[in-house]
């Protein structure tokens, strides 16, 4: 009982650790322009997608991986570029629909050039087991846990000490009073779509030698991401992270003690009930609405 | 005068299928399009007239549907018997479901009917001895009317067309009602609407009622059309094509939203000679639509042709 539990609780971190990084994606670009980006799991499915097929032209992996990351963010920045910059006062529906198009759009590429075919990354560093008591571990489980912990420190580090960071952060709170101290509001929103896409990828690289990838594996990821964006209050970078592990723990004891076909329902209903009994996350403050 | 667009829209369904009676796009491509209008006439209710998003729709389409599958095929009881009894649950369920729901709003209550459209999904797809699992139900009996069985394309086309003309009638009428104006007075600003008196939890509750019975309804209609029902019918993306629907025409507009639903349920049909890249194409529309008429395709054509004729008007004048 008391291993399983153990085993659970690694496979449930490693997972939320991915959700975590989808979260923290989806809360920057919330953030920065009021997008609720939906199409945030094509960017994990396409970092995950562009390195394998690297990989199998015989690209050195590191150099795949960065390759991949580096696609991804080009797409994001075309994202922005393309689709949210021309629709700049559309309504939250509006906004919602372009980023679903464009996720169908990218999701209808990658079917073009992979096909419907499932494909997997070699683990970083080996697949022997490491045993922790009665429970084991997979290096590659540690490589997402530890890939996830730095780009969160990393991206805490970008917005808490780096001018390009607090620029954004001020576009977030007010984009006239930022464009007039002089911040080029537009290349900051450049600059979050192509974090977030980079962190997207970063995801999808780290958990493809553990779930494998295919050009529809995005779609679940994505809105896992946004439970967790929502679970830890719209908006909180932090609270994304928190959310996106809290959700894989709950989740993965769920469907290990419960029911595995329900597990992607566990999630859902978990952030049902929040949201009927706090209905700004767990972590969101509560905001007054001004009339 | 008031329903002089309806009138003329009925008028055209009707000479449709007599012009072309053995047209693939008018018996068969008809139908889907009925059953589309019919949820997309609901959905606005909900979201066009009172502002509330809703990412989950296809679940009570998908609830109307399983409730006729079961209640015939597990049960033997009476189509319209079955019909009725979904509709009422649905009903009861929607009610219970909506003062919670309703309480969020923005991106909360788009991630709430988002989560709960995939739950109910989900069910669907697990519980197999009650639903077939992801391989669905068929053998589903076929409906008769007034003692006629609905076993052709063209008689199908009927009986849709018409459920199609009463919800929109129905959607026109509740939008000019005194709770459709309520509605209106939620969507522009709840807060005022309150200070004006109206109960809005009640009215909001109200609508989002009446709109899943309507797609319930028409998911008992499309479980007998089609005699089979899965899951896939009633997943996430038919939810957010639904919403698409809506949008794309123009919200809170009842005939943006039939609008919408006709250039959807045709613009697959059109897509197929695309073969591979349907789905692009498909995703590039929908973003290009949405950036370059953010108002709607229906209701941006509607106010151009109505100011060119405005303008024409006065300069005979």
């Amino acid at each position: 009982m008391l291993d399983q539990l153990l085993q659970f609780l690694i496979s449930g971190i490693t997972v939320g650790s991915i959700y975590a990084l989808v979260g923290l994606g989806f809360a920057i670009i919330y953030n920065a322009s009021d997008v609720v980006n939906f199409a945030q799991g094509e960017f994990v499915m396409i970092g995950a997608m562009s390195t394998v097929f690297l990989v199998g032209k015989e690209v050195p992996y590191p150099l795949a991986i960065l390759c991949g990351v580096m696609i991804t963010i080009l797409i994001g920045f075309a994202l922005e570029k393309f689709a949210i910059e021309p629709a700049k006062d559309a309504s939250v529906v509006t906004t919602i629909i372009i980023t679903i198009g464009a996720s169908i759009f990218l999701r209808g590429a990658a079917l073009l050039i992979w096909g419907k075919d499932i494909y997997g990354l070699p683990p970083f560093s080996g697949d022997r087991p490491i045993s922790i008591g009665p429970a084991t571990i997979l290096p590659q489980n540690l490589w997402v846990i530890g890939g996830t912990l730095l780009s969160v420190i990393a991206v805490k580090f970008f917005f808490d000490h780096t001018l390009t960071g607090k620029a954004i952060l001020a576009c977030s709170f007010n984009k006239k009073a930022a464009y007039l101290v002089g911040i080029n509001v537009r290349k900051m929103l450049l600059i979050a779509y192509g974090l977030s896409a980079a962190l997207g990828a970063v995801a999808g690289i780290l958990i493809a030698p553990i779930t494998y990838t295919s050009y529809d594996a995005g779609v679940m990821l994505g809105l896992k991401g946004f439970c967790a964006a929502i679970l830890g209050g719209m908006g909180s970078s932090m609270g994304a992270v928190a959310g996106g592990l809290l959700l894989g723990v709950l989740e993965t004891l769920g469907a290990g003690f419960i029911s595995s076909g329900y597990k992607d329902a566990i999630a859902f209903v978990i952030i049902l009930l929040v949201l009927f009994f706090r209905p700004s996350g767990i972590l969101g403050t509560q905001e007054a609405d001004r009339v | 005068m008031r329903l002089a667009g309806f009138y003329l829209f009925a008028l055209f369904t009707g000479i449709l299928p007599v012009l072309f009676p053995d047209s693939y796009y008018v018996t068969v491509v008809g139908v889907t399009i009925c059953t589309n209008v019919i949820l997309a006439v609901s959905l606005n209710l909900l979201m066009g007239y009172a502002g509330q998003i809703s990412l989950g729709h296809a679940a009570f389409f998908g609830l109307g549907a399983y409730a006729s599958a079961i209640l015939t095929t597990r049960y033997g009881l009476d189509p319209w018997v079955a019909m009725f009894i979904g509709a009422v649950l649905v009903g009861i369920f929607s009610l219970v479901l909506s003062r919670p729901i309703l309480r969020l709003k923005g991106h909360y209550l788009a991630m709430a009917t988002l989560g709960f459209g995939i739950i109910i999904h989900i069910f669907f797809v697990q519980m197999d001895n009650l639903t077939g699992g992801p391989d669905g139900m068929s053998g589903i009996p076929v409906l008769s009317l007034f003692g006629i069985p609905i076993d052709s394309d063209l008689k199908w086309y009927v009986v849709m067309a018409s459920a199609m003309l009463f919800s929109i009638w129905l959607s026109l009428n509740v939008a000019d009602s005194r709770e459709g104006r309520a509605l209106a007075a939620v969507h522009g600003s709840e807060a005022a609407a309150q200070t004006m008196g109206i109960d809005t939890a009640r009215v909001k509750s109200h609508v989002f009622v009446l709109s899943a019975v309507m797609a319930a309804i028409a998911g008992s209609l499309f479980a007998h059309q089609q005699s089979f029902v899965s899951p896939e019918s009633f997943s996430f993306f038919f939810s957010i094509e639904l919403v698409t629907m809506v949008v794309l025409g123009g919200l809170a507009s009842t005939f943006g939203a039939v609008f919408g639903a006709i250039i959807l349920s045709i613009l697959p049909e059109i897509l197929l000679v695309f073969e591979d890249f349907e789905v692009v194409i498909y995703g590039a529309i929908l973003m290009a639509m949405m950036i370059f008429l953010p108002q709607g395709l229906f209701v941006t054509l509607s106010r151009r042709l109505h100011c060119m004729f405005a303008s024409r008007f006065q300069r005979t004048k």
